[in-house]
């Protein structure tokens, strides 16, 4: 019964929920800051942008999506996704020359995972915001 | 840029505290769930971070 009211909803309309989606994947949490959820945008702010300064932090490797065998192209083309879901982070380190290459060492390691799981947290805040926007949540 | 020098334990601690935050606060609809639920997800990380790390010392010998 819930899951035929679901699938019943109508879409809303694509102006109604673009922009918040939009500016979330640049800034994260501007979404939330853009429906005025101001507390909930903050918190997803400085939870991603101190991930992923953590991660440069950590000389953490970018991923370059490339082609090869299903792993290899799976693991860089994933994780090249998931370092461009930072937004203006990921955009702005490039644009200053992060360039640090695929380095031994644990700490390099959890800086390289740091940056993709930002992006990839930043990808649930967009959806959030999504949800909100489209009326699905308050 | 200053570069940051993590042992596993604090890197582990960083990244379960940032990801229980975010998780805390899409997930759930009112304030108080999402402080439970963020503590709840912090709480599972701190535990498997434990039982990993107590389960490799001891599957070393």
């Amino acid at each position: 019964m819930a899951k035929e009211k679901e699938e019943k909803r109508p879409m809303a309309p694509i102006s109604a929920w673009a922009p918040a989606v939009a500016l979330g994947w640049l800034i994260p949490g501007g979404g939330h800051l853009l429906l005025k959820r101001t507390g909930r945008g903050v918190l997803l702010m400085v939870s991603v942008t101190s991930m992923f300064l953590c991660g440069l932090m950590m000389r953490g490797a970018m991923f370059q999506p490339q082609s090869g065998d299903l792993l290899t192209t799976l693991i860089n083309t994933g994780g090249f996704i998931g370092d461009v879901c930072s937004g203006i982070l990921y955009l702005l380190s490039v644009w200053l020359g992060y360039n640090t290459p695929d380095m031994a060492g644990h700490v390099h390691d959890y800086g390289t995972k740091f940056l993709v799981t930002a992006g990839l947290l930043n990808v649930l805040a967009m959806v959030d915001a999504f949800e909100i926007a489209a009326g699905r949540k308050d | 840029m200053p570069k940051m020098n993590l042992s596993h334990f604090e890197a582990a601690f960083l990244f379960s505290l940032f990801t229980s935050v975010v998780l805390g606060v899409v997930t759930k609809t009112n304030d108080r769930d999402r402080l439970h639920y963020g503590a709840y997800t912090f709480g599972c990380f701190l535990v498997a971070l434990f039982g990993i790390g107590w389960v490799m010392y001891l599957g070393h010998g």
